[in-house]
């Protein structure tokens, strides 16, 4: 059976030599139990998963690899360099996740303040020309900054990631008006992530017509991570498709929908 | 002898970085290794000694978005 969604043409999305038929992308933290994960991706129909780079608790007392739980052979694993505050913190986790021998894409993440955990652009620049330079396809976290985007497209980027609004705050998208000129402005792919919070945001996220989204926490942080990550994955269709359709002009006064003519005396 | 690793004291037998490992029973296709800042590369790991002092952190990948 085909349902509507599948009818609609798309193309795939490509980051950096690699296609992906899901715009969704999503995030491993956070989970309550190794069993939610799996199955919360699984709904998801995400391709891309996000890992972060870690020590190894040395007494094995609980924590352990997240890959025990992933079949790296069927989820694509972007490592990331969360938590790292300065362009050398960034750049070490990065070599370090590298070498873990899966792929050279990162996802580059450089803060600046704790409290929001919004980007250092600074450190974020200078880290991803190092990283480029050294052959990594660098997706870069960013603000929704049209100029922070277009210097990490000129200095390589493979992809560029405007946040909806702060990690982990579920805010939903905040600056859709900047979000969409940093898409109509830059050639690669353009990525949001972070601070979705429902389905509905994501929808919104994806009408304006960017080429995928990023979420964690609002999946993770779910009464029912499986079954939000279903309509996670739904709302990224939708919200992709109307975009391709093309929505109607917006108008500030009614228009009927019922002919006028016709009507009774 | 005395090293640092994942930025702890500990108190262990020495020889190669693989017998150190060995030694915290990590699996070395599992982790990366990197030693004095350096990244070691998995199949370089029985060709470093690690000596008194050095620092060596050895990482995997966790759950993160």
């Amino acid at each position: 059976m085909t349902t509507a969604v599948e009818t609609i043409q798309d193309t795939p999305l490509e980051i950096g030599g690699r296609t992906f038929q899901s715009r969704l992308l999503v995030g491993t933290g956070k989970y309550r139990d190794m069993d939610t994960m799996v199955h919360a991706i699984e709904a998801s129909g995400a391709e891309v998963v996000t890992v972060a780079v870690r020590r190894v608790n040395l007494d094995r007392s609980k924590e352990s690899s997240v890959l025990h739980f992933l079949d790296p052979k069927r989820v694509f694993l972007l490592a990331n360099t969360a938590g790292c505050y300065t362009a050398a913190d960034a750049i070490r986790h990065a070599r370090l996740a590298r070498e873990a021998g899966f792929n050279d894409f990162i996802k580059l993440e450089v803060i600046g303040d704790e409290e929001t955990l919004l980007p250092d652009v600074a450190g974020l620049l200078e880290a991803a020309k190092v990283l480029v330079q050294e052959g990594f396809k660098v997706l870069a976290y960013t603000n929704e900054d049209l100029v922070t985007a277009l210097r990490l497209e000129d200095a390589g980027c493979a992809a560029v990631m405007p946040l909806a609004s702060p990690i982990g705050s579920g805010l939903g998208l905040l600056n859709p008006f900047s979000v969409r000129t940093i898409k109509r402005r830059l050639h690669v792919p353009v990525i949001v992530d972070a601070g979705v919070g429902t389905a509905s945001d994501a929808c919104v996220t994806m009408e304006q017509g960017v080429d995928g989204i990023l979420m964690n926490t609002a999946i993770a942080a779910a009464q029912d991570p499986v079954a939000m990550a279903h309509a996670m994955r739904l709302a990224t269709i939708a919200g992709r498709s109307a975009y391709l359709a093309g929505r109607m002009p917006r108008r500030e006064v009614a228009m009927p929908s019922s002919p006028t003519k016709g009507m009774l005396d | 002898m005395d090293v640092v690793i994942n930025g702890e004291h500990k108190e262990i037998r020495g020889g190669t970085l693989l017998d150190v490992l060995a030694e915290l029973e990590l699996d070395p296709r599992a982790v990366v290794v990197e030693h004095n800042r350096k990244i070691v590369r998995r199949p370089a790991l029985n060709g470093v000694t690690v000596a008194s002092g050095d620092a060596i952190e050895v990482v995997h990948f966790v759950g993160g978005g």
